[in-house]
C-alpha cells in the first residue's frame, strides 16, 4: 500500500506582526449632519463613533491591503520570501474577479504565494486567522499573511442615515507563524459558525443600486445575545478562563455592542480591569479591518503589550462569526 | 406566573440596570421615549432581559408597539 507522508506538523501557530492602514480623509459627525438628518450627540449615543475615515477615489481597497500588509509584514521581521500564503478578507470588492489576495500579494513583493480571498463580512478576519493557524499547523503553509481590508464606502447609501453613520474604510494585517513548541502558542482555536436563516438582515439591495441595508435593531440584540457565548467557546477552546483575558478585541460594530459583550464577559469571569477596544471612536466600522487594526493601534497607544492574551471575536453579516484567544506579538 | 405588581417592579429592576433610571421613575403611565428617555437600542436590552425574566417572547415589531411602562407589563402578563 502506498503511504502518505505528510509534512512534519507544529505544536501550533502564534502571530508575528501586526500592522494597519486607514485613508487620510476624516469624516466627522458634524459633516454627516450636513447630508442628512442627524447630529453629533445622537450618533455618539446610538453607536459611539466620533469620528471615520473614507477613502477617496484615489485609493482603492487593494491600495490599503497593501499598506496594512508590509506593515505586518515589517513587524514580524520576516522577508518577502518568507510568506508562502495570502488571504484577504473582504467583503467589499467592487468586482469579484481577479480577486484582491493575489494583487496585494504582489504589490507587497510576494512571489507566487496561495493567494484567496475569504467572505465572512465582519467576522472574516476571525475565520481567515483561524485558517492561517491551521494551515501552518498542518505543515500545508509556513508564513501566512492574513488581512482584513475593505473601501465600506464604495458601497454605503450616503443618504441612508441608519447606515452611513457607521461604515467606514479600513485595512487591518497580521502574520502567522508556526510556534516551535507548546509555551509559543500564540493562536487559540476558532470558534465559529452562522446564522444563514438570518441572512436578509444585513445585506446588498440590488434593486437599490447596490446599497448596503442593515436592519439594526435586529442585529443588536442578536450581537449583544449571541456574541458573548462564542467569545466564551474560544476561550475554553483554548485551556483558558475568562479571568486569563488582558484584553477584548471585539469587532469594532457599534460601541453599545462591545460594551454589551464585556459586561456578559464580566459576569462570566472576565477581569474589571480587562482592557476593551473602543477603536471604533475614531476609525468607525471596518468590518473584516476592525479587529487587527483595534490590536494594532491599541498595541502603539501602549494600552497593551507584547506577550498578554487578547480574545477576538467577529460577527456580522451572513450571518457569520468566529473568535479566538491571541497572544499579542 | 407573575403579577402585574410584581412584573412592573421586575421591569423597573431591568430598566435601572441598563439605563440607569431609578426604579420609583418606572411608572404605568411613563412612556419609554418620551418620559424616560430610553433609545430603541435601550428598548432591545431591556427587551432581552425582560424575555429571560418573565418567560416571553418580544419579537421586535411587537417591542416598537409597547409605547409605555403600563404597555409593556400587559403584554408581558398576557404572554407569559
Amino acid at each position: 500500500m502506498t503511504t502518505f507522508r505528510l509534512p512534519p506538523s507544529v505544536p501550533g501557530a502564534r502571530i508575528l506582526g501586526l500592522g494597519s492602514s486607514q485613508p487620510e480623509h476624516v469624516v466627522t459627525n458634524d459633516d454627516l449632519a450636513q447630508r442628512v438628518e442627524t447630529n453629533d450627540q445622537w450618533i455618539r449615543d446610538r453607536v459611539g463613533i466620533v469620528e471615520r475615515r473614507v477613502a477617496q477615489d484615489d485609493v482603492s481597497l487593494v491600495d490599503m491591503a497593501v499598506e496594512a500588509g508590509s506593515r505586518a509584514l515589517k513587524d514580524s521581521g520576516l522577508a518577502t520570501a518568507d510568506i508562502d500564503t495570502v488571504i484577504v478578507a473582504t467583503c467589499t470588492m467592487t468586482a469579484p474577479i481577479p480577486n484582491a489576495a493575489a494583487q496585494t500579494a504582489d504589490r507587497i513583493g510576494i512571489s507566487a504565494p496561495a493567494a484567496f480571498d475569504l467572505n465572512a463580512a465582519c467576522a472574516g478576519f476571525c475565520y481567515g486567522l483561524g485558517a492561517a493557524a491551521d494551515l501552518v499547523r498542518s505543515g500545508s503553509a509556513r508564513n501566512v499573511l492574513v488581512i482584513g481590508a475593505e473601501k465600506l464606502s464604495d458601497w454605503v447609501d450616503w443618504d441612508d442615515r441608519s447606515t452611513c453613520i457607521i461604515f467606514a474604510d479600513a485595512a487591518g494585517a497580521a502574520v502567522v507563524t508556526g510556534a516551535r513548541s507548546e509555551d509559543e502558542i500564540g493562536v487559540g482555536p476558532v470558534s465559529w459558525g452562522s446564522a444563514g436563516d438570518m441572512a436578509n438582515v444585513i445585506r446588498i439591495l440590488e434593486e437599490s443600486t447596490n446599497k448596503l441595508h442593515q436592519e439594526g435593531q435586529t442585529v443588536f440584540r442578536w450581537a449583544t445575545t449571541r456574541i458573548a457565548p462564542v467569545a466564551l467557546d474560544a476561550i475554553a477552546k483554548a485551556g483558558l478562563t475568562p479571568a486569563d483575558v488582558d484584553v477584548l478585541v471585539p469587532h469594532q460594530a457599534n460601541l453599545r455592542i462591545v460594551e454589551a459583550v464585556a459586561k456578559k464577559l464580566r459576569k462570566e469571569g472576565a477581569r474589571e480591569d480587562m482592557r476593551v477596544a473602543d477603536d471604533i471612536v475614531h476609525s468607525g466600522n471596518t468590518s473584516s479591518a476592525s479587529i487587527p487594526m483595534a490590536l494594532d493601534h491599541m498595541r502603539a497607544a501602549g494600552r497593551i503589550r507584547s506577550g498578554e492574551i487578547a480574545l477576538l471575536v467577529g460577527f456580522g453579516a451572513g450571518l457569520s462569526y468566529a473568535g479566538q484567544v491571541v497572544r499579542v506579538p | 406566573m407573575a403579577d402585574t405588581a410584581e412584573i412592573l417592579s421586575g421591569l423597573a429592576e431591568i430598566v435601572e440596570e441598563v439605563a440607569g433610571i431609578d426604579t420609583a421613575e418606572v411608572t404605568a403611565e411613563k412612556s419609554f421615549v418620551d418620559d424616560l428617555d430610553i433609545d430603541s437600542l435601550s428598548m432591545v436590552e431591556i427587551a432581552v432581559q425582560a424575555e429571560d425574566k418573565f418567560g416571553v417572547k418580544i419579537p421586535d415589531d411587537q417591542l416598537a408597539e409597547l409605547k409605555t411602562v403600563g404597555d409593556a407589563v400587559s403584554y408581558i402578563e398576557k404572554n407569559q
